[in-house]
């Protein structure tokens, strides 16, 4: 670890004498900050692990009955919630490899003589910027099968994308693809050019085919920082919940963050829906930690 | 990559960027689509063929602030005559503004959408970048028992998903009055954007050099008074960046608005989209929207375009 950690003054120094200690003014600077997130988002968390245990209803006055590992177990054994988790699944591949494909493929162009690079890239960035419900919100004009930009651009007559409950899915990662491969693109580009120039160049001299060079020498160097991209968009694409809800209500788009929502917020099942929750954050923190064991790797390089 | 010499490396190199202004196209496409449906006339944002050379209009932005009705029977010459000159756009749709008894124009929905949005994003950004600039100078510069535990659980706070934290939230918000408040928005948003802004500060107070607060402690200052007066001045680029990524953050926010909001403190993100109702949607008022709330974020962008990547990585890559 690279962490500044500053030698201690003399206690009888002068200014030290004045004003606070370093350990008061440490646990000033740092206390508040945690204590602000124990209590907005470990107390609720806990407040809901104990409600889990229930068959709390929050849109009814009748108390909560404390039912055991019963939601448990039958969220566990419902096929309905597994088949969310598969058409979540099927979201995160189809979306994740697409952002990769077409954000490490720009990268690779972007990465020479382009005139005008900066700019370029900065207007390539901007999707990602934007707010996705809103934003996602206007893609259902674009998909619309009887005015949409789509279709006419691409000759496809009517074609039916988000009302297709087999294409909907598709439709909702397309939109996904096009506002985060921009951020693939930036963390390859700085990948690449993180390669040092002199690999290139000896690569050349022992005439070294394109094909040798990428797969020898680019990849293997972008790949740190291209699976920390990989990781962070699945994570994200594992919770999604603004896109799909916007753009479409077909069952097949119903990713387990849709599937949650409706139950707590639409069918008010608190206490089963508390139990689902904490099914989704125990694999978010799972793959919270692969992130960041991967962050503190880049970090260190 | 290496000098461009030989011609097939130029053909190449040709081939690279016919190919990026064909993405770059593409990628702005929907963006750019956005905007000019914004200026567009009813009746020709969803025609087929696609309009795309138009007179543009403000029509669709005068309809996005007012409140209107279906016009019954057409204006008489005189009400026409007699009406604002924004009005009779709205006379030219179809339908008329709707004034209350005392013949004032009513608003739409969207400015107080508008302004909650601000009010909360900016209320947060300002709290998650203060408190975060002390714990970030904090865990840069003092010895800290399981600093890195510490680290992960701050971060891993980021990234709960938003409706796993907004059912207990909810339920406790109910029991103290917090539902739809701006106080109840900015207080989740200012702890979704505390973890980041101490990943992204810590990297920027790491590269100040130590050495100048000692200098400065040397020279007789407080600890309080080298923080106040030598680190923060030279900190002042991360955390203006810092405040821009974090304001977008909550500007852009949608699920804890949508469950934790529904009139009083409802910011944009959730009400546009509550726009399309049944029917059909007039997509120019949506488009008009949608492009004022994007507006400001395009412009961050532009202003933020070095930090991107350093954000975007929680200060884990910095280039």
């Amino acid at each position: 670890m690279a962490t500044a950690v500053m030698t201690t003054l003399d206690p009888k120094s002068r200014s030290a004498a004045r004003g606070m200690s370093d350990l008061s003014i440490r646990n000033l600077f740092i206390i508040p900050t945690i204590v602000f997130l124990i209590v907005f988002n470990i107390f609720p968390l806990l407040y809901s692990l104990g409600y889990s245990f229930t068959d709390f209803r929050a849109s009814s006055p009748a108390a909560a009955n404390f039912v055991g590992l019963q939601n448990y177990r039958e969220l566990l054994n419902d096929l309905f919630i597994w088949s969310n988790f598969a058409i979540t699944a099927k979201y995160v591949i189809v979306s994740v490899v697409g952002q990769v494909v077409v954000g490490f493929g720009v990268a690779l162009l972007l990465n020479r003589d382009i005139p005008l690079k900066g700019l370029l890239t900065t207007l390539l960035l901007l999707p990602m910027m934007l707010s996705m419900a809103v934003v996602g919100l206007f893609w259902k004009l674009l998909y619309d099968p009887s005015f949409g930009i789509i279709n006419y651009t691409l000759g496809l007559g009517s074609f039916e994308w988000l009302s297709n409950p087999d294409m909907a899915l598709y439709a909702v990662a397309i939109t996904d693809i096009w506002m985060w491969s921009p951020f693939v693109m930036l963390l390859s580009l700085a990948g690449l050019s993180a390669v040092p120039k002199h690999l290139y160049e000896a690569a050349a001299i022992d005439r070294a085919g394109s094909f040798y060079t990428f797969f020898r020498i680019t990849l293997p160097l972008v790949a740190p920082i291209l699976m920390i991209a990989i990781i962070f968009r699945t994570m994200e694409a594992f919770k999604t919940f603004d896109l799909a809800y916007i753009l479409t209500s077909q069952p097949t788009t119903e990713v387990i963050s849709i599937r949650l929502y409706k139950m707590a917020f639409q069918e008010w099942q608190t206490g089963r829906s508390c139990a689902l929750a904490y099914i989704v954050l125990i694999m978010i923190l799972a793959i919270t930690n692969i992130y960041v064991k991967y962050l503190n790797k880049v970090k260190e390089r | 990559m290496a000098a461009v010499t030989t011609s097939a490396e130029r053909s190449l190199n040709k081939l690279a960027i016919v190919g990026v202004l064909i993405v770059t196209i593409i990628f702005l496409a929907p963006i750019y689509w956005i905007a000019s449906t914004a200026f567009k006339p009813r009746n020709l944002a969803t025609t087929i063929p696609p309009t795309v050379v138009f007179q543009p209009e403000i029509s669709p932005f005068v309809k996005l602030f007012t409140k209107r009705s279906q016009l019954r029977t057409a204006p008489t010459p005189e009400q026409y005559a007699a009406a604002p000159w924004w009005e009779r756009l709205v006379f030219d749709g179809g339908e008329k503004v709707v004034r209350s008894g005392r013949g004032e124009v009513q608003w739409s929905g969207y400015p107080s959408r508008f302004m909650n949005s601000l009010i909360v994003a900016i209320t947060s950004t300002i709290l998650a970048v203060g408190m975060g600039t002390f714990t970030a100078y904090g865990f840069s510069r003092f010895k800290i028992k399981g600093e890195q535990d510490l680290l992960f659980f701050i971060l891993s706070t980021r990234m709960l998903p938003p409706v796993v934290v907004a059912i207990p939230m909810f339920l406790m918000y109910r029991a103290v009055g917090l539902n739809d408040t701006h106080w109840g928005l900015i207080i989740l948003y200012t702890a979704f954007n505390l973890s980041f802004s101490v990943w992204l500060m810590k990297g920027f107070m790491d590269e100040i050099p130590k050495e100048y607060e000692e200098a400065a402690l040397v020279d007789g200052y407080t600890r309080m008074e080298a923080f106040f007066k030598i680190v923060l001045p030279e900190a002042a680029t991360g955390i203006a960046a810092t405040a821009v990524f974090c304001f977008i953050t909550a500007w852009n926010e949608y699920a804890f608005a949508l469950i934790m909001t529904n009139r009083r403190a409802q910011t944009a993100p959730p009400f546009i989209p509550s726009q399309v109702g049944s029917g059909l949607p007039d997509w120019t008022v949506i488009a008009a929207g949608t492009f004022l709330f994007l507006l400001p974020v395009a412009i961050f962008t532009f202003l933020l375009r070095n930090h991107l990547l350093r954000g975007m990585s929680f200060g884990a890559i910095r280039k």
